[in-house]
């Protein structure tokens, strides 16, 4: 099968950084695919190399099968919306949008009606005699979505467009995007640093560390079933165990990973055979609403352990400072390679 | 010693002696000017006294009839109109090609192109004219142009790069995304941000290269452009009157599109990076 995108091997280099480093991996047609990584991973170059933007120093990046190598960025059937919006300061919101349909040539009237048309989608009906001065950043964040769609484009690049709102308007974005991407069924290809985004919005997604991916999988699997300490560590909260404090508890060097919300505190004793665990001193407790953080100090390990406020009123808590056992279900814990 | 403070803004007066200083100074520097602008009106035709006896108009009506004059004056707009074009071409290239790219022997280049500012006139007049002699070109209408561009091109070029960098590179990639090509992105998007610089930056040229005096002396061959026109003049203390008319004119030529060009670069910050 062909993909949207396929890299194989590729890698950029800017003098002694490998900005991206041997990177392999296909998105696939209609997919909403997430490149996830702090920054400096390589996560905004790998999706300017596909727009075009950068080209590889090594590898070969295709694009709906296409060779894409020195093809310039506006002879791809990719559109970005960009992490600043990027909107043209000296023409107001219905040029903006109809600007890719200008360069191609579409006539005045058809290319207005269409732009307007990619407004009402994102929901900013009759906002093109505007400016984008007098927008707020949430509506210019539409309009740079709409200037990308009108095109029709096969894929979308988002790169960190949620970055610059706040929390409340990410998350009525989010669900407007995902549910913009169901409707048009086009592949959405989006860079964020936020793992609670790509969990929450995508398909499947690809984990970068250093240049490198790490993993990449369904947002259940990459949080069930890490496959490196990096990711285990990075996508949502992990108690990543290594070295000495590993052997102790299970016996072997290599290091796991134990989630917060399936350990529990036991009473002191034998633990049944499914069950391994480790004591400690509780150094902290947080309250989270919903839920209690606890942090428990284990040698030079602090373990960070979560409880549901329902069923644990304050006299369930443990005391800062007192002795507690920990344990948890064989079964929850998740191996790793060192990463 | 104590300043006073001033009752607006907080921060301490001048004394009297170093205002006083202050405007002496700009009096000093600008009384000569007004001088030739009255004198532009005197009845008298070579005295210069003081108070002046009477105002006239008719100097004017004689400058004008004069094919010497008119001929000057022609050739300075052209010179200055060509020169211009051909700096704002050249300014915007080297602007777009220098503000973003690192390569070697980018700060060299850079230095080259600013440099006929900083270089005394006459060193830039005797290379150029030896480098048109060893060509085999006479001096005529085009090495004065080409002179006058040597350092019109630095006008245009500092006040175009200043823009380049206040534009997010990401309206340029932007374009391309959408589908435009280099000379698209340029026309619709680029060209628009940097419009008044450009234009600032070309109506100083036009006012550097109308009144430029040493370069011109030595690529002009026999052609009189205004200012050496007016050198030429001094000689001629009995046309003293129509002289100062086309000193005023000059003036007037000049400092009206440096005036122009203040105003269109004051209020920029509205302009560029107003998409974030």
């Amino acid at each position: 099968m062909t993909f949207a995108v396929e890299f194989t091997q590729v890698s950029r280099i800017f003098g002694q950084t490998r900005a991206v480093d041997n990177v392999s991996v296909q998105v696939r047609e209609g997919e909403f695919f997430s490149m996830l990584g702090p920054s400096g991973s390589g996560k905004t170059t790998s999706l300017r190399l596909i727009a075009g933007f950068e080209q590889p120093s090594t590898g070969s990046i295709r694009i709906f099968g296409q060779e894409a190598a020195g093809v310039p960025p506006y002879e791809r059937d990719v559109n970005t919306v960009f992490q600043d919006y990027a909107l043209f300061p000296h023409m107001n919101i219905r040029d903006n949008v109809a600007y890719g349909l200008m360069v191609k040539g579409i006539g005045k009237t058809e290319r207005e009606r269409k732009a307007e048309e990619a407004l009402e989608m994102v929901a900013l009906p009759g906002y093109g005699d505007r400016k984008p001065g007098q927008l707020s950043g949430g509506q210019r964040q539409r309009v740079a979505l709409a200037r990308a769609l009108v095109n029709q484009p096969r894929v979308l690049l988002l790169d960190e467009p949620l970055g610059a709102l706040d929390l409340k308007l990410r998350e009525q974005m989010q669900v407007e995007l995902k549910t913009l991407h169901r409707k048009l069924g086009i592949t959405f290809i989006y860079v964020t640093h936020d793992q609670g985004e790509a969990l929450s919005m995508s398909d499947r997604v690809a984990v970068f560390n250093n240049g490198r991916i790490e993993q990449v999988d369904a947002p259940k699997l990459l949080y069930t079933r890490p496959k490196t300490t990096f990711v285990a560590d990075f996508v949502g909260t992990a108690n990543v165990i290594t070295g000495a404090l590993a052997e102790r508890i299970t016996g072997q060097t290599q290091p796991f990973s134990i989630r917060p919300e399936h350990i529990s505190f036991a009473t002191t004793g034998e633990l049944p055979a499914d069950r391994l665990g480790v004591a400690g001193e509780v150094a902290d407790v947080q309250y989270h609403g919903a839920t209690s953080r606890v942090e428990v100090q284990v040698e030079q390990k602090l373990f960070a352990v979560m409880v549901a406020n329902q069923d644990a009123d304050d006299h369930a808590l443990p005391v800062i400072g007192s002795q507690v056992q920990l344990s948890w279900p064989v079964s929850a814990m998740v191996m790793l390679q060192a990463g | 010693m104590r300043f006073k403070r001033s009752v607006d803004t907080g921060q301490p007066r001048a004394p009297h002696w170093l205002k006083g200083l202050a405007y002496g100074g700009l009096v000093f520097l600008h009384f000569p000017i007004l001088m030739i602008v009255i004198y532009a009106f005197n009845t008298e035709e070579s005295a210069f006294s003081f108070p002046i006896k009477g105002w006239t108009l008719r100097w004017f009506a004689e400058a004008a009839a004069r094919q010497d004059v008119l001929d000057a004056v022609w050739l300075s707009l052209k010179v200055a109109a060509c020169a211009t074009v051909l700096a704002m071409i050249l300014g915007t290239m080297a602007a777009a090609a220098l503000y973003r790219r690192v390569f070697f022997g980018k700060d060299a280049i850079t230095m080259m192109l600013i440099i006929p500012i900083a270089l005394p006139g006459i060193i830039t007049g005797i290379a150029l004219l030896a480098a048109f002699k060893m060509l085999g070109l006479e001096p005529n209408f085009w090495t004065i142009v080409i002179g006058h561009a040597t350092f019109c091109v630095v006008m245009v070029y500092n006040n175009v790069v200043a823009r380049f960098r206040r534009i997010p590179h990401s309206l340029v990639e932007a374009s391309m995304d959408l589908g435009a090509d280099g000379f698209m992105t340029f026309r619709r998007v680029v060209l628009p941000q940097i419009a008044t610089a450009l234009l600032a930056g070309g109506i100083l040229a036009f006012a550097l290269s109308f009144d430029e005096l040493i370069v011109t002396t030595f690529t002009a061959g026999h052609e009189k452009t205004l200012p050496i026109w007016l050198l030429n003049q001094l000689t001629r203390p009995r046309d003293a009157p129509v002289t100062n008319v086309v000193a005023m004119l000059i003036m007037l030529i000049t400092t009206v599109p440096i005036l122009l060009a203040y105003y269109l670069t004051k209020g920029t910050e509205s302009v560029a990076g107003s998409s974030k």
